[in-house]
Parts: C-alpha cells; structure tokens; sequence
C-alpha cells in the first residue's frame, strides 16, 4: 500500500519531474501563460503519462530490446493523437489556443523518460500511478508558474479580472514580460529554489569547488 | 529470455503493436470527424456574428448562433471582378459555397495565384481567387456584408473577419479568430476595448481612396473617421493588422467587390 502512495506522491515534491529532474521544460514556458490552457495542458499530459506507463508496463515482457524505444513512441504518439482528436471534439476552443502543444507531449522528456526509467521494469498498477504522479508533479509546476503569470501580466485567472487593468479603466498596469517565455525561466528557477530550501536533500553536490583566486601580482609575474 | 529478441518474436510485436494502435487512431478519428465539424462551424459562424457586431457572449448562447446565423447568405465572390460566382461557374470549379475553404484554396494551383511582392503588403503570399463573403439582406436590401481578411502580425498569420454595413464604406466591426501572437501585447488583438475603436468608421475617403488606416499607439484621433490607434508594446502586430486592412480593402483585395456594394449593384 505505502508503496503505491509512494508512486503516486513521490514524484509531486520529493522527485519532481520538473524541478528536479528538469524535464518537461520546454512546454512549460509555452503553456502557461493563461491558467486555462495550462490546466488543459496538464490533464492531457497527466492522462498521456498515465496510460503509456500502463500499456508499456502491461507489455513490457514481450518487447524485444531492440525495438523497445520506437514501440514505447509508437503507444505515446496513439495516446497523444487520441488526447488531440477528443480535445478538439469537446474542449474545440482551448484546442485552438493550444495548437501544436498538445501534438509536442509526444517529445515531453517525462513521457519518454517514465516509460524507460520506470514502466519498462515494474507491473502495471504501480506504473500507472507513477505516470499519474508524475503528471501531477508536472502540473504543481505549471499552475504555480501559470497562476504567476497570468495574474501579474494580465491581471486576472483563468480569464477573470482580478486585478483591475489599467487599460480597462483600473489601476493595475500589467508587466508584459510576464506573458513572454522567458518570465516562465525565471519562475521555474524561483521555484526550484524555494523547494530546495524547503528540501535540502534535493541541493546537488558541487561537482567543483572554486579554487582561491590569485592574488593580482602573482598573475603579472607568470 | 532469447526467445523475446528473437527476429520472429521482433516482427510479430511490431506488427501487432502497430496494427492495435492504427486501429484506435483512425476508430478514433472517424469517430469524433461529425464532432470536430459541427464545432469548427459552430465556432466561425459565431466569429461571423461577432464581426457582424450581432453577438454577446454574455447575452447570446449556442442556440442563438445556430438560428442567426441563418439569416445570412454565404456566396462567393470573385476578388479580381467584385461578382458573385454564379452557381454553374462555381459547379464547373468543383467549388460549393457551403463548404469552399479559402485557405485551402489559396494553396491549390487552379484557384490562386501568387502575389508580387510590392502587392503582398499583407505578406499572404498566395491569394484565393475566389472568397467567401456572409451577406445579410434585410427588407430585399444588404444590410451588412461579412468578409474575410488575414495577414501577417508579428509571430503568425492572423485570421479574421471584417464587417461592412451595405453601403459598402462603413465598419462594423473587425474580429481576430485565429492569431499567435503575444498574449497581453499583440494579443490584445482581441480585448473588445481595442475592438470597439472599430465600428462607426470609414473604409474609403470620398468613397473613393482607401483611407482606413491603424496609427501607432497614441497618436490616432479618436473624432477622425478613418484611425484607429494601434496597440501598446506592440508595434509589429500593429503594423500587420494596418498592412492587412489596407490590403484586403485595397484593390488586390475587396475593394471592386465594396465598389458594387456603393454603387448598389451587388
């Protein structure tokens, strides 16, 4: 039992695909700009990690080394083709604003990175909650980023006004750079800093330590 | 263990994997196609009105769009002449009003041509020969005629429509149904603050001279019937909705076609 809420809640804090890990990036900056298209965005890449953990993992006695990473595209890419077609059969709006970021999950390092790491060497249950795990992990990351973003460069959530604008009359005048991409770097640096405050075990050890710098007339004399 | 990497063992995975998942691809697909469909019409007839200036999101549902949206006409018009395609002619194309999709056609050989490059100010590239207007007739006269229009802002091409009154010159409104540009700056495309600077304008000066024009943020007279000032912090997206306005209403564009609205003979 424990091991299984381990699976499923490991990966949210502890093991974050984003933060620690530092996958899943690139869709990350993309996405999030308003709360409803990263809301989408983190049910459809939730349900796609969750069920290619599962099929892999249900068919992962059979498939032979040698093919195992283009048969694991092959489960993902139906999956995602198929999250696309019920997206744009009934959430047709959102679908449009998300455009080609629903067909990218197929390249989302988690995916790919769950289905080997994790869903090639365990049954299928315990695979599945790490997929649904590791959508959530995913998920804590975009909505916190998302909500910051939205709410500081358009002053609202989920397409509320929050803070009155400016431009409609109100006092707030929205911070544009919030709305392009690299604000989302930012955040996401922001982030990975307060949980590795909050859990020291995740800072990495230094790979180097600086050495003493030298003093000025020792560099003139060599 | 060898008997899994076996060559025999490598093709029937392969084969079984692939065939269980085109299938549910492609069940998948047909499935959902009427769906995806009615939604995709639903949401440019609703992009319609809204041009038209006859839709409130908060005012009007679903069954409303279905039922106004009948009263328009959707006819084709041949850019180059300002006409209306007669059925035959557009029989003898292949084409059906219903269903002409001018984005596909700016693609297709036979029914575009390239654009030079000091006539493409809209930066399209190719253009459709033929296009799909909505007209709204009210007591046997036009009352408001619907007419697309896309050109290249900053990031993207921009999709959307413009809407005349039946006298040819004055704006109703202009709608964004499809752009990638940044949300918060060139995005604001669609905040209807921006858009309401829109209806009550002139296309043409003394019914003649294109005149419409977008001006940089601030500088726009709001009293003058042909500005409109353009967006803060995006200077480029601004620029493409002035270039494509001036385009499509231009000759290149609708321009024969607005002549006939003028002069009553459309």
């Amino acid at each position: 039992m424990s091991a299984f809420k381990e699976a499923l809640l490991d990966p949210v804090f502890n093991n974050n695909p984003v933060a620690l890990q530092i996958l899943g990036i690139c869709s990350a900056l993309a996405v999030t700009s308003n709360l409803n298209t990263t809301i989408v965005m983190c049910i459809a890449l939730t349900t796609v990690v969750a069920f290619s953990n599962l099929f892999i993992a249900m068919v992962r006695n059979y498939l032979p080394n040698s093919i195992r990473i283009i048969a694991q595209m092959i489960i993902i890419a139906s999956l995602v083709i198929l999250v696309d077609q019920v997206l744009k059969a009934f959430a047709f709006e959102i679908s449009k604003q998300l455009s080609v970021f629903v067909g990218l999950i197929i390249t989302n390092c988690i995916v790919m990175g769950r289905a080997e790491a994790f869903a090639m060497k365990n049954p299928p249950l315990p695979s599945f909650l790490d997929g649904i795990g590791n959508g959530l992990g995913y998920s804590v990351v975009l909505l916190t980023v998302g909500t910051v973003r939205e709410l500081f460069g358009a002053g609202s959530l989920f397409g509320v006004e929050v803070l009155p604008v400016a431009a409609n009359g109100g006092w707030y005048v929205p911070n544009g750079l919030m709305l392009l991409p690299p604000s989302a770097f930012f955040l996401i640096g922001f982030f990975i800093w307060a949980l590795r405050t909050w859990k020291k075990n995740q800072v990495e050890e230094r790979e180097f330590k600086l050495a003493p710098q030298m003093s000025n007339t020792h560099q003139e004399a060599s | 263990m060898s008997d899994k990497d076996s060559l025999k063992n490598t093709i029937v995975v392969s084969l079984l994997l692939c065939v269980v998942c085109s299938v549910v691809v492609s069940s998948a697909a047909v499935l959902l196609k009427p769906r995806q469909d009615t939604n995709k019409e639903f949401s440019r007839n609703r992009d319609v009105l809204a041009a038209a200036g006859l839709y409130d999101p908060a005012l009007h549902d679903a069954n409303y769009v279905v039922e106004r949206f009948k009263s328009f006409k959707v006819r084709l018009v041949d850019i180059e002449t300002g006409e209306y395609l007669s059925d035959d002619k557009a029989r003898e194309l292949g084409i059906n009003p219903a269903n002409y999709d001018q984005r596909k056609a700016s693609k297709t050989a036979g029914l575009s041509q390239p654009l030079s490059p000091q006539d493409d100010i809209a930066g399209i590239k190719r253009q459709a020969r033929y296009a799909t207007v909505y007209v709204l007739e009210e007591g046997g006269k036009i009352d408001r005629v619907v007419l697309p229009v896309h050109g290249y802002g900053l990031w993207s091409t921009l999709y959307g429509f413009l809407a005349v009154k039946g006298d040819g010159d004055t704006v109703l409104g202009l709608t964004f149904y499809e752009h990638g540009e940044t949300p918060g700056l060139g995005g604001e495309v669609d905040n209807p603050v921006w858009k309401a600077q829109w209806p009550g304008k002139r296309l043409f000066a003394d019914g003649d001279k294109v005149a419409i024009h977008v001006m940089k943020k601030g500088q726009a007279n709001p009293d003058s019937p042909y500005q409109i000032d353009g967006l803060a912090g995006s200077t480029l997206t601004t620029v493409g909705v002035d270039n494509l306005i001036k385009f499509w209403v231009g000759s290149h564009g609708f321009e024969p076609y607005l002549k006939k609205l003028q002069a009553g003979e459309a």
